[in-house]
């Protein structure tokens, strides 16, 4: 799909509307539909269609494996970071209320880092998933 | 202050440390995380431990939010004693792990090992301190997820292939047990442990309570191994890399037996269990088959972990039987059991740990002849570790069963002293078998060359073996332990 003029300008145009989606979907969480979890999901869809129009080397360069895998990582430290700040500041393991001045924007502050732990923690996961299920056969093919 | 928070450090610390292990990425640093990851664990374990048997029962509101709404974190003597036998093992296993990783792993592999083993750890702690049957699940995942990534990093490729059918069996497991809770989450609209025993105690006879005990039964009797669904763990546990077999052969049964024993006599309680439904006589009955049956599979096996994977088998047998007993002696003979065999088949996987890293990974019995005189410590260590699953007066192993023969005696069950009794001799002929394998067999051209293993795996196996011999002689701690842990459960019951 690489010469195809079309898919490849389409893809340009697209891919940044989905990231904004995503985005979107993750902010929005709070009040809506959506998430975390969602948004991950999003945005390494938007990266697995990169692949599949620019083809794998190209997503690689892009977003290297050694990033993947620290997304992978880092995304649940975020959200266990939540918990061990809440706990330094006195409240309970993962207690919000105490993350801010009064308990209501202390809950909306836990729920957005939480919400961003698992954001990058599912679209690490997304990719390395694909990354690995891709990176397989072409390995096969070049013997 | 920060004694408050314990019961959530116990499970946060280990959870955290494998992603920062997944970050940097070079395996002496994983190595030495996990060491003092566990060790910190264990420290933590035993602070619980000592506040409970001062203070009683410790209740944690995660996140604030009040059972029975919120996830609660429970630390009572039951939970306390796994924790610290969970804890306590990892942070044996840990430091020695290093050496028969690095000979058995390729190098960028071995910080994944620590992540997984790290995250196992949480997991495993996290199902025993949890008061919430849906939060349990969730670690139950997690210990499992883990538990086969770790068994296909052995370097056979028949690892892979139990790796693959531990995940099935596992899967089954954790589908049935959520199903077992949706139904009770369906009749009592609430997860709490606690919360739940007060529920039910309402609404026992009716069908989809039954059905979920059912279910719940048969997921958790996967995860532990209940004989006849047994079969994915002597594969897991022989091509597991040898220390990962140490660490899950002393604890991850183990944890789904307290799982068990949690079901049973916190939620259910013995007037559903065992008035409602014939669990007794059915658990006994399977019990009894499967101490007699894996005991019996062990005497034939070709390989030497193979055959402990399956005495491991029988061993969860005794356990479980003690359950289906159901009285004060039937109940402590299972928790002490847990802590027996835990530490003796600790030892006895730490000391074939070492035999596999001289022969190159093998551990077939053909290699080891005459390896009494070739490793001596070693081999007189596994010798102490069979004595105590035979369970010969002196070592651990005879507690339990003195605890096992009395409850049954005590519930008139004379069969099933006998059966105990008599597969205590199958036990004996699976162990003679490496006695004489290792004693009394000339060494020949393809038996292990190489010398005793490394000293500092050895101190480790050694104070197992010297543990398991101490916990057969002084059982004020253990029995102590476990005893408390007994009344508690059966005080809960109405």
């Amino acid at each position: 799909m690489r010469r195809d003029i079309v898919l490849r300008v389409i893809a340009k145009l697209i891919i940044p509307f989905m990231l904004l989606f995503a985005l979107y979907v993750q902010f929005h969480g709070d009040f809506g539909p959506g998430g975390g979890f969602q948004a991950g999901v999003i945005i390494a869809t938007a990266v697995i269609f990169y692949a599949l129009i620019f083809g794998l080397p190209a997503a690689r360069q892009l977003l290297p494996e050694w990033i993947v895998e620290t997304m992978v990582a880092s995304g649940v430290l975020v959200y266990a970071g939540v918990g061990i700040v809440s706990l330094l500041l006195g409240g309970s393991y993962l207690d919000y209320s105490v993350l801010a001045h009064d308990a209501v924007h202390g809950q909306e502050r836990g729920i957005f880092w939480v919400e961003v732990g698992v954001a990058i923690t599912v679209s690490g996961v997304m990719l390395k998933i694909f990354y690995m299920f891709a990176g397989r056969r072409r390995d096969e093919d070049n013997g | 202050m920060i004694l408050d928070h314990l019961p959530a450090l116990q499970v946060v610390l280990p959870l955290i440390s494998a992603p920062v292990i997944v970050l940097v990425r070079r395996s002496r640093f994983a190595w030495l995380m996990a060491v003092a990851v566990s060790w910190v664990a264990a420290a933590i374990a035993v602070m619980l431990a000592i506040r409970v048997a001062d203070a009683g029962v410790i209740s944690y509101a995660l996140g604030n939010w009040q059972p029975p709404w919120g996830i609660e974190y429970r630390v009572d003597p039951l939970s306390a004693f796994v924790l610290v036998l969970v804890a306590g093992t990892a942070a044996i296993v840990a430091p020695f792990s290093r050496i028969s990783v690095v000979a058995e792993l390729p190098r960028e592999q071995e910080y994944l090992l620590y992540a997984m083993f790290c995250l196992c750890l949480a997991g495993l702690l996290g199902i025993t301190i949890t008061g919430d049957v849906f939060n349990l699940f969730v670690f139950l995942e997690i210990s499992s997820l883990s538990t086969y990534v770790m068994v296909a990093l052995g370097q056979k490729r028949q690892a892979l292939a139990a790796a693959y059918r531990y995940l099935i069996m596992g899967t089954i497991a954790a589908t049935f047990y959520v199903i077992g809770i949706g139904m009770l989450y369906l009749m009592t609209g609430t997860l709490n442990m606690a919360d739940l025993s007060v529920r039910l105690a309402d609404v026992t006879d009716v069908r989809p309570i039954l059905a979920a005990f059912a279910f719940i039964t048969v997921g958790i009797g996967l995860k532990l191994a209940l004989f006849p669904l047994h079969q994915w763990l002597p594969n897991a546990y022989t091509f597991a890399p040898s220390a990962v077999t140490a660490f899950l052969g002393a604890t991850a049964t183990k944890v789904s037996i307290y799982v068990l024993l949690r079901f049973y006599f916190t939620v259910f309680g013995t007037t559903l269990l065992f008035r409602a439904m014939p669990t007794d006589q059915v658990l006994m009955l399977l019990s009894l088959l499967g101490a007699v049956t894996a005991s019996l599979v062990a005497v034939f096996q070709k390989d030497i972990k193979r055959m402990f994977a399956y005495s491991s088998v029988g061993q969860v047998g005794y356990i479980t039987l003690g359950i289906s007993l159901a009285n004060t002696s039937g109940l402590t003979a299972a928790v002490v059991h847990l802590l027996n065999h835990a530490v003796t088949k600790g030892a006895i996987f730490i000391l074939i740990a070492g035999i596999t890293l001289r022969t190159g990974g093998a551990s077939g019995f053909d290699r080891l002849k005459g390896i009494g005189s070739r490793m001596p410590f070693t081999s007189f260590g596994i010798v102490i570790g069979g004595l105590s699953l035979i369970g010969v007066p002196g070592t651990a192993g005879f507690v339990s069963k003195w605890y096992l023969v009395l409850g049954a005696i005590q519930r008139g069950e004379w069969i099933v002293a006998a059966v105990v009794l008599a597969s205590s001799l199958i036990a004996a002929a699976y162990v003679w078998k490496f006695v004489e394998t290792a004693y009394l067999t000339k060494p020949d051209e393809s038996s292990v060359k190489a010398g005793e293993a490394p000293l500092p795996m050895l101190a480790f196996a050694w104070f197992m073996v010297v543990l398991c011999v101490f916990l057969g002689l002084d059982t004020s701690l253990s029995v102590g332990g476990a005893r408390a842990a007994a009344d508690f459960l059966l005080g809960g019951l109405r």
